[in-house]
């Protein structure tokens, strides 16, 4: 495995395991997210990407092991604590998960009237700034269901800069969007991690797109990282499942099925 | 540990209960007064208490018309048809006015506040306030207590007021009883402490419970639709039963 070189590390899992209702998600785990850089973290469905989001973002404690941003070990980290640290981490959701009792431009300025003392009339301007940024600075009176699910996602994505993070996360910001929205997306994360100095890390499972707007890519199988580099080192590897999965094999390492006995066996069986 | 499904039949309730208690300590420990708090408070109980209001006013017209019939009709039949307005009064400000209320804002508002929670839950809203640090317990659960509490012995005023109006109209214009001896019987006989006061109480503690039933299940419901659908009946359900229940031990304590 070839691990780029970096100066510093933004996130890091040490020797995570994970073990969600009797199931073992992830095992093992090493994974070092180097600061400044877009990396995405890519694998097939239901091998535990969303897992890892939740483990960094604090939301899920690892069975055994360890998680860091910075110097800080977020599952010993107090409530109060862990709120320090997350008004420096922006998270997209998947669905944006916006307040639908607020207008547009009240959920971006949430967090800045809940955590900042700044004068309305600054906090409107930073809005509209952050609503100008992901394009939708027309629909800052909208309420969120007059909106499309990828204009909510946006909207959701100006709601997590608002604070200037420095670290982003994004969980699936892709999934259903439309081609045009799919490559202005990809800039856009592209964009604000080059301008805004930060460290960004984007779950995705959208190989094609990766290549446009990441860094580095981890792809995760069978709750291991079992490839890391920059998406062109990952694209030309021969380790089987980075190439089943790199290249979208229905047959290979990491199976299509979900563990059943054996289909004759089901089938044609006593029941 | 999810109360909903481990134990047994037995144990299950107990441990329910357990829990609706530590999330109402949890949500009262976190509680924070800022001004910020202060319009959320304030905007929730415009949605809980003004948008019950037709409802409220509705039953109540009724509950005090049909409550005047049936009484005036057993009055006459030992000649104390006048007394009428003593009845009236005494069981609306005692039981009828609070526990119809806290039912009435059960059903209306309280199972919107759940519905709404579970939603929220559903749509990943409170993990997203969670991430951006601002405490869901703070922003969502205590101003819907607080909406609660405020709103409900305001609504039970409101609809004694509308009861006793029903009972104006068919006492004095439908029944022709004297006014002046329907306004001085229930002068003479309900008192303002132990009758109105007593009644008041009832109103700030059935608010109070209403609104933490419906936050709770909210709170705790599955996050999927036939999730939310059952901890909406579950509000209407428990509320309705220990309004009643602690109603009987209320009275029996004040009286």
């Amino acid at each position: 495995m070839n691990i780029p070189d970096s100066s510093t590390t933004a996130v890091e899992l040490r020797d995570v395991r994970m073990i969600r209702s009797g199931h073992r998600v992830l095992d093992g785990f090493n994974l070092s997210i180097p600061a400044g850089r877009v990396t995405a973290i890519m694998g097939p469905s239901g091998s535990g990407k969303t897992t890892v989001m939740k483990l960094i973002s604090g939301q899920l404690k690892p069975t055994s092991g360890s998680v860091f941003i910075g110097d800080q070990e977020i599952p010993r980290l107090k409530r109060s604590e862990l709120n320090r640290v997350r008004r420096d981490i922006g998270v997209l959701l998947q669905n944006g998960a916006l307040l639908t009792d607020l207008t547009c431009f009240d959920n971006v300025a949430l967090p800045l009237r809940e955590h900042t003392r700044l004068p309305e009339t600054l906090i409107r301007k930073i809005v509209l700034l952050k609503l100008q940024a992901v394009g939708l600075r027309g629909a800052a009176e909208l309420y969120p269901q007059q909106l499309s699910g990828g204009m909510n996602r946006r909207v959701a994505m100006a709601r997590a800069l608002a604070l200037d993070p420095e670290l982003m996360l994004y969980d699936e910001p892709f999934a259903g969007l439309d081609p045009i929205s799919l490559a202005a997306g990809g800039r856009l994360i592209q964009q604000i991690n080059r301008v805004l100095g930060i460290t960004s890390v984007v779950i995705t499972h959208d190989v094609s797109e990766v290549s446009k707007f990441a860094d580095l890519a981890c792809i995760i199988a069978g709750g291991k990282v079992v490839g890391f580099g920059t998406p062109a080192e990952l694209s030309s590897s021969d380790e089987p499942m980075i190439k089943q999965f790199m290249q979208g094999l229905p047959d290979g390492p990491v199976p299509f099925h979900y563990p059943a006995p054996a289909l004759d066996a089901d089938i044609m069986g006593p029941k | 540990m999810d109360p909903q499904s481990s134990g047994s039949r037995l144990t299950r309730p107990i441990a329910r209960l357990g829990h609706a208690v530590v999330f109402l300590l949890t949500a009262l420990g976190r509680m924070r007064f800022t001004s910020l708090q202060l319009g959320e408070v304030l905007r929730q109980t415009y949605f809980v208490g003004v948008r019950s209001l037709i409802i409220i006013i509705t039953c109540g017209f009724f509950v005090g018309l049909v409550l005047t019939l049936q009484t005036y009709d057993t009055l006459t039949r030992f000649g104390a048809g006048d007394a009428v307005s003593t009845v009236l009064s005494l069981s609306l400000f005692r039981e009828l006015g609070p526990v119809l209320t806290a039912i009435l804002f059960a059903g209306r508002a309280g199972t919107s506040m759940t519905a709404e929670i579970g939603l929220m839950k559903a749509t990943e809203q409170l993990d997203a306030l969670d991430l951006m640090a601002i405490d869901p317990m703070e922003r969502i659960v205590q101003p819907r207590l607080l909406a609660g509490l405020i709103a409900v012995p305001v609504l039970t005023l409101i609809f004694n007021m509308t009861a006793l109006l029903g009972g104006v109209v068919f006492g004095i214009f439908m029944m022709g009883i004297d006014s002046n001896v329907f306004w001085g019987n229930m002068q003479n006989s309900v008192e303002l402490g132990r009758d109105f006061g007593g009644g008041m109480i009832k109103a700030v503690v059935f608010g109070f419970l209403a609104s933490w039933l419906a936050v709770y299940y909210g709170w705790t419901c599955k996050p999927t639709g036939e999730g939310v659908a059952l901890a909406t009946t579950q509000t209407v359900i428990a509320t309705a039963i220990t309004v009643l229940l602690l109603d009987f031990v209320l009275t029996a304590m004040m009286l």
